[in-house]
């Protein structure tokens, strides 16, 4: 079993937000007023922000400036705080290494939400709504397991939602090869910040398969986590600016 | 031999349980008043969503959170008193053992309102049955909370097989039948002979027993729930003890509260809950009072020295930050707290000094309010260093001035000032859940700092909850005697014996 990891190297990374766009129109996330962003309701799974985030973006003065930004997906831990503290395992980690969402059981309380050291997780306070004409350029993917929703369709007011590495693309990858009578292979399979990276600052792949780019990445000098001792082993890689 | 219990008794514990006069109908209608808005508010939030609140991202738990610490802590004081005083076998507990094992369970109930409030999708609640994992911390709270509200319901009830026999026995003529069928059936043919007494001893002291680590147990798993996500400022062992004590420290506040609003419902319970009840559970409090100094010192001391990059900002902000008002607003209040019930205990010597006076007294606690709130509003204008320093200090020679002078008014007053330091421990105390909280969610690691203040919608849904909490109280004792008959029964056969 493959164990799915992203690498995201901020040296090449340009804080172009492409990654956010290409997150929300692939994951249908909704979309919501000025004054509710304004006031921490905003659902950006895939988020690009300015590091360290508790001072001023600008360190220094001018010319003499520095700013370094930070886009952040899911960690997809393999210790996650949210899997240990859910009360009804609407949140768990499969197989291959995907801290998943069941949006269908969960019960919002929040516990997963509080519990991220990264604040990945998003709680749906209203129903979701779209602005305009968004609403006709819904994905119209769809991915249930045991009945369940877990994929991109959109999710009910009440319930938390996550980056999922867009894992109905790794399950629409296979469902191909089978349909073509072939085996799977791990580069058929990106999520969609990866793929429209600008400055090709992703990598996605397999962190056990030693030859895949990710687990070469994963040995450079530059390779980090975000706070890495938050103690979740989180599993999604930095390669550090510098 | 006269009989222990006179016509007298009767007169006053059980005929007001038949008489619905208008003060019983005035009470219901204010309490209903009061919780209505909550419950039309609540039905919007269902409706809408939880964006009715002012719950964001990273604050993710707000009111119904703090209430719900809150109203488990409260619940703590029946078992403090009823078991613990039982196994001890302190007699001046006899005649409150049922105001507080009544409030534990109460107490339960509306707490576990609050889950269902905070909940996103409360119409999913059955899946922490379905799909419950025993690794939540979440689902410790949802086992222990069931299981201390069982148990306590099962011991409030045992308690009251003997008055509800008496009830049965008592009930007038005129009564609604209902009400002579309800008492028959729930005293289970209880008919006090010496069997049935030896039964029921050992049953309550069981269940006492059983009821004193279910109680820890449920604070332990409330704090489990903050310290278990190790977010900076909950990330502490400490956390559980800590509970406990606040737990018990608020319910004995709320005891004293419950009780004097019942002897003032019926003043006829004063022969019964005299003024050594608050003398002697006075004595705890002021323990209490301290242990929870203690354990404050503890938590804040540590913290502060270490300056370690992700608590330290969370402590700041209680310290000096946003949270500073209502970290010392709640200490100043533990304060007068602790300086009241000492003043209680000690010999009330007439002063002619004006600074023991009443009035000097009065005059100075407006002081003192009034520069707390000058620095608690942090005005721009104000800002300085010889400003605010002198304004703290104004504040501190004030806060003193007052106590002093009030102490005389204290000591003459046993009961009021009983009440007034259990209504400050109840605030510090949902105070200091709120310090807990906040702080923590408001200061995320990595997310901007944000801030959050209860909306129209979570304050009237925190109102209608002790709207509820009352209605409940009052309604309960309108059909079933407050002061536990059987035990001041008990009490007095025993006096009659010891004294020969």
């Amino acid at each position: 079993m493959a164990n799915w990891c992203m690498v995201i190297d901020l040296e090449k990374c340009v804080a172009c937000q492409a990654c956010s766009v290409a997150c929300r129109m692939e994951n249908n996330t909704p979309v919501v007023s000025p004054e509710e962003a304004k006031n921490g309701r905003a659902i950006r799974w895939n988020d690009v922000f300015p590091l360290p985030v508790h001072i001023a973006p600008e360190q220094g003065e001018y010319p003499n400036v520095k700013t370094h930004y930070a886009t952040r997906p899911c960690m997809h831990c393999e210790n996650a705080p949210c899997v240990k503290t859910c009360p009804v395992q609407a949140t768990y980690i499969d197989e291959e290494g995907i801290v998943r969402q069941n949006y269908d059981r969960c019960i919002g309380c929040r516990f997963c939400t509080v519990s991220c050291p990264y604040g990945v997780r998003y709680f749906n306070w209203y129903a979701p709504q779209w602005e305009g004409t968004l609403e006709n350029h819904l994905n119209p993917d769809e991915l249930s397991v045991n009945g369940s929703l877990e994929g991109p369709a959109v999710r009910p007011v009440g319930v938390v939602e996550k980056c999922t590495y867009c894992v109905h693309r790794l399950v629409k990858a296979r469902e191909r090869a089978a349909a073509e009578g072939r085996e799977f292979r791990a580069d058929e399979y990106v999520p969609a910040c990866v793929q429209t990276c600008t400055g090709k600052a992703r990598y996605f792949g397999d962190l056990d398969d030693p030859d895949s780019t990710v687990s070469q990445l994963s040995k450079s000098l530059r390779a980090t986590h975000l706070l890495e001792d938050s103690g979740a082993h989180p599993k999604t890689l930095y390669l550090a600016e510098g | 031999m006269q009989p222990i219990l006179t016509a007298q008794d009767r007169e006053n514990l059980v005929s007001p349980l038949f008489k619905f006069d208008r003060q019983f109908w005035m009470t219901i209608a204010v309490l209903s008043v009061i919780t209505l808005p909550g419950l039309a508010l609540y039905v919007r939030q269902l409706f809408l969503g939880l964006g009715v609140t002012d719950l964001n991202r990273p604050v993710f738990w707000g009111a119904y959170l703090v209430n719900f610490i809150f109203l488990i802590g409260i619940s703590m004081a029946g078992t403090v008193i009823s078991a613990v005083l039982h196994l001890l076998h302190i007699e001046w507990r006899r005649p409150i053992t049922r105001i507080a094992e009544s409030l534990t369970v109460f107490g339960l109930m509306t707490a576990g309102l609050q889950i269902i409030m905070d909940m996103g999708r409360p119409d999913r609640l059955i899946n922490t049955i379905l799909y419950g994992r025993l690794q939540a911390p979440l689902m410790w709270d949802i086992a222990s909370l069931t299981l201390y509200l069982l148990t306590a319901s099962f011991a409030l009830y045992l308690q009251l097989i003997p008055d509800i026999a008496f009830m049965r026995d008592s009930t007038p003529e005129n009564a609604p039948t209902w009400r002579k069928k309800l008492y028959s059936t729930l005293s289970l043919g209880w008919r006090g002979n010496k069997e049935q007494w030896t039964r029921l001893e050992k049953a309550i002291t069981t269940v006492s027993v059983i009821l004193i680590p279910i109680g820890v147990s449920l604070h332990t798993v409330t704090s489990w729930l903050f310290s278990t996500t190790v977010q900076p400022g909950w990330k502490s062992t400490i956390l559980g003890p800590y509970f406990v004590v606040g737990a018990i420290y608020s319910g004995i506040g709320l005891l004293f509260i419950a009780v004097t609003f019942a002897t003032q419902y019926n003043h006829h319970l004063k022969s019964y809950i005299t003024d050594t009840f608050y003398k002697n559970l006075g004595w705890i409090f002021i323990v209490m009072s301290f242990v929870w100094f203690y354990f404050t010192l503890n938590e804040t001391l540590v913290v502060t020295t270490e300056q370690e990059t992700l608590e330290f900002p969370v402590m700041a902000a209680k310290l000096f930050g946003e949270f500073a008002p209502a970290f010392w607003g709640m200490n100043v209040l533990m304060v007068a707290t602790t300086w009241i019930l000492i003043a209680l205990k000690v010999p009330n010597k007439a002063s002619s000094n004006p600074l023991f006076k009443t009035t000097t007294g009065l005059v100075m606690t407006v002081l003192a309010v009034v520069t707390f709130i000058a620095l608690a509003l942090n005005i721009p204008t104000l800002h300085g260093a010889f400003v605010e320093l002198g304004l703290l200090i104004a504040f501190i020679v004030f806060f003193v001035l007052a106590l002093l002078g009030l102490t005389g008014w204290f000591q003459a007053h046993l009961i009021p000032s009983t009440v007034i330091a259990s209504a400050f421990v109840l605030f510090g105390m949902w105070l200091e859940r709120w310090n807990i909280l906040m702080p923590t969610l408001t200061h995320a690691r990595i997310i901007p700092y944000t801030t959050y203040f209860p909306t129209v919608t979570e304050v009237a849904l925190t109102i209608s909850t002790f709207g509820i909490l009352t209605l409940i109280f009052v309604v309960f004792y309108k059909f079933f005697p407050s002061i536990s008959i059987w035990e001041v029964e008990a009490g007095r056969a025993l006096e009659i014996k010891n004294g020969g």
